[in-house]
């Protein structure tokens, strides 16, 4: 033992002393900054890297494409809060980073992704596996860097790090040349971050949190449109002392979903496209609307122009340039949404608002939930209700892009903050599997059901592979219409049923959840939902259930895209629905 | 719509005009003109951009490019009492018969200079406020113009008053 002891401290002071590789730099800079996951792919420009990284306390999960890597992380992050990295080598493994990366920027997660580059004697020599990831990835980082010495590997790690959680948080890309990795040098101690360019606003102008609170407290109609922010700020509690005490109702984009609890009476759930008809009515009918970490999304606004026709704006945001991109605001307000809260909570009184809230309940049509249509076959309403009911909506929820990802945002109710997990910004199909993947390992004590369409499933499906090599405890819910449902939905609604290219066919997903060695199921009727569903509840790992639902089944309510309230189609007007 | 004036002030260093650029794309932007050189402090760029849009659309133009980390400050220096200039080559053709129209053109009327000049073309140099090499071009332009090279448009504000990051160092 005292032997051993020895041994290591020496290590320890040589690593103090001795030049090491750069390849160590990065890890020990990964270390430091708190990594213990890395979500990645190995090849010829991460050789280096991969080569020492066992010496280090990092799980590395071996995903099987690097996009899967991306999400994941993206995943992580969006569960934990936490800086989620995805390690990937020069080319195509950073190329297909690219998805993922552009689905974090959108939806603001904190992402740090590494790739490998070429060595430097060779850049801009179309070498093999070369590509310009950071010229490809302007747009869609936040930042992004080439680290061109050891030197700068400790300094480069920081600030990506630093800009990826800080702010309004987003992927940061590091592109480390193989000969970087190879050098021998130091690791700068930790420097406080100084950008002369970068300097978020945290705290907000009490003046604009004075005329916010002025604004809200001559309103008749209030209402409160809540989004991401509240989550990344951690400002549930804040919203809901808010919401409480101001007796103003809380709708949620997409992406707000958790962050104000779906059974608290003052929340109305989902708005925009296929948001509920009472929250959409509330926006149209509001005389004054609190926007909070949000930013006014076409598929929350339809139309700008007919978007709250009787509103005033106050737009709380982070981003400066969230504010007054989409609709005129009158009281802009920047800043962190949990510190934003704080601060209106001094400023206000409690305020009733008993008939607007009463107004608004009596709009409220639920839903429909049924088991089975009039043919007798599984409806996907049904299903998401069910996974609700028996998992007591404890489960963490990730879902694909589509109608199942729509149904399940109406009725999946979330009350636990970060336990839904969907992209919204770009709209990822194949986001599901591995961003599931990915949140198990941020909550590993937690339930987490992927719902996926047949179309997104079969995008992303080689992450099977790695939930079960890594025994994950994610359920995966496919939601087989045997069609790309939304688009089919449009097409329908839209361009005279013409199904170009929408059906889509499906492997048997019982047999493939066997080759992957991933216990599966399939259903067709509704009485075998609840069973299914308590069947892959009953252990842990993964789990696989393909229900085979109604084939043409609309999500409603729905705004056209680009149109407004007036133009909603419910299901109780559409031809569809009658049943 | 109107024309924008905008001094950015960035840091010097590598792939900066790149996201700069790339935000304008991305965007849909649309640049009148860019000019880029060094400024009084080392590592600092000053970019001056025109650009046309309506105050909602500069807003956001100025918004986004803060966003680009590099980018210190950004200064819409549109209605100040401005000295704008910008500086042009001009290659026209010039035959024994139009060689002194020109050359009186340019002198007299623009205070322009000859540069260089050839059998059948003289180059012009031209500084000054952009509708002031506007014009001239029109003038020239009958001549038959074979090049023109124009640096885009830098600006200053009339006054003590400096776009700049702190205090100037002055030792004398």
């Amino acid at each position: 033992m005292a032997v051993e002891t020895q041994t290591r401290r020496v290590t320890t002071e040589q690593h103090q002393t001795e030049p090491q590789l750069g390849a160590r730099l990065i890890c020990q800079a990964l270390v430091r900054e708190g990594v213990d996951l890395v979500f990645g792919y190995p090849g010829g420009a991460v050789i280096p890297l991969y080569d020492v990284l066992p010496e280090f306390p990092i799980h590395h999960v071996l995903v099987r494409h690097e996009q899967g890597a991306a999400h994941a992380a993206d995943g992580y992050a969006r569960a934990t809060g936490k800086v989620g990295v995805c390690l990937a080598t020069s080319g195509p493994g950073a190329t297909n980073l690219v998805t993922g990366i552009a689905t974090a920027m959108m939806d603001s997660v904190p992402l740090v992704a590494i790739t490998g580059q070429v060595p430097q004697h060779v850049i801009g020599m179309d070498a093999f596996q070369e590509t310009d990831i950071t010229g490809i990835t302007i747009p869609i980082t936040k930042y992004n860097m080439v680290i061109r010495s050891v030197d700068e590997i400790g300094p480069a790690i920081q600030k990506a790090f630093y800009l990826a959680r800080s702010g309004r948080p987003g992927p940061v890309l590091i592109d480390i040349p193989k000969d970087v990795q190879l050098a021998k040098g130091y690791l700068a101690p930790p420097q406080p971050v100084n950008l002369p360019g970068y300097r978020p606003t945290i705290v907000p102008h009490r003046r604009q949190i004075r005329r916010a609170a002025e604004l809200i407290r001559q309103a008749k109609r209030p209402l409160v449109l809540a989004g991401h922010g509240i989550l990344i700020s951690g400002a549930t509690e804040e919203l809901v002392k808010f919401a409480e005490r101001a007796q103003i109702p809380v709708g949620l984009t997409l992406l707000g979903i958790s962050g104000f609890p779906a059974s608290h009476p003052l929340c109305l759930g989902l708005v925009g496209m296929h948001g509920f008809a009472h929250a959409n009515r509330a926006i149209h009918e509001a005389d004054v609307i609190v926007g909070i970490g949000m930013r006014f999304d076409d598929r929350v606004t339809g139309r700008p122009s007919e978007f709250a026709p009787n509103a005033r704006i106050v737009h709380i945001d982070i981003d400066p340039a969230e504010i007054g991109k989409v609709l005129k605001t009158e009281v802009p307000v920047v800043g962190d949404a949990r510190e934003a809260l704080k601060l209106l909570l001094e400023e206000m009184e409690p305020l009733r608002h008993d008939e607007w809230i009463e107004t608004i309940r009596s709009w409220y049509r639920p839903i429909r939930t049924a088991p089975s249509g009039p043919d007798g076959v599984l409806q996907p309403q049904y299903v998401i209700d069910r996974l609700h009911k028996l998992t007591e909506g404890k489960a963490i929820v990730t879902t694909d892009v589509g109608q199942h990802q729509m149904w399940t945002a109406q009725l999946y109710k979330c009350d636990i903050p970060k336990q839904w997990i969907s992209s919204g910004g770009l709209g990822t199909m194949g986001f599901g599997v591995p961003s599931a993947m990915g949140a198990w390992f941020g909550r590993p004590e937690a339930e987490v059901w992927a719902v996926v369409g047949d179309g997104g499933v079969q995008m992303t499906l080689y992450e099977f592979a790695t939930i079960v090599d890594e025994q994950c405890n994610v359920k995966v819910a496919i939601i087989n219409n045997g069609y790309l449902g939304m688009v089919r939905q449009w097409q329908q609604l839209f361009h005279n049923r013409n199904y170009s290219e929408t059906p889509i066919s499906s492997p048997d997903y019982v047999l493939l959840g066997q080759a992957y060695r991933m216990p599966a199921r399939r259903v067709t009727r509704p009485a075998e939902v609840d069973e299914a569903i308590q069947w892959a509840r009953s252990f842990r790992g993964p789990a696989l259930i393909e229900f085979v639902v109604n084939q043409e089944e609309n999500v409603y309510p729905m705004i056209p895209s680009g149109g407004s309230f007036r133009e909603m189609i419910d299901v109780h007007d559409a031809q569809d629905g009658e049943w | 719509m109107r024309s924008h004036t905008l001094v950015v002030l960035v840091e010097d260093k590598p792939g900066v005009m790149n996201r700069i650029v790339s935000l304008f794309r991305q965007r849909g932007f649309n640049i009148d003109s860019i000019a880029v050189g060094h400024t009084e402090t080392p590592g600092l760029s000053r970019i001056t951009l025109v650009a046309k849009g309506d105050d909602r659309k500069i807003e956001q133009l100025v918004k986004q490019l803060y966003k680009v980390l590099e980018v210190i400050k950004i200064t819409d220096v549109t209605d100040e009492n401005l000295i704008q200039r910008e500086l042009a080559l001009i290659k026209v053709n010039a035959t024994e018969r139009t060689r002194s129209d020109i050359m009186r053109l340019v002198s007299d009327v623009y205070r322009a200079r000859i540069v260089d000049a050839a059998p059948d073309a003289m180059v012009i140099e031209v500084t000054g406020p952009p509708e002031k090499i506007e014009s001239l071009i029109t003038l020239i332009r009958p001549y038959g113009i074979k090049e023109l090279a124009r640096t885009g448009v830098v600006a200053m504000a009339r006054g003590s008053r400096a776009v700049a990051i702190g205090q100037p160092e002055v030792v004398a």
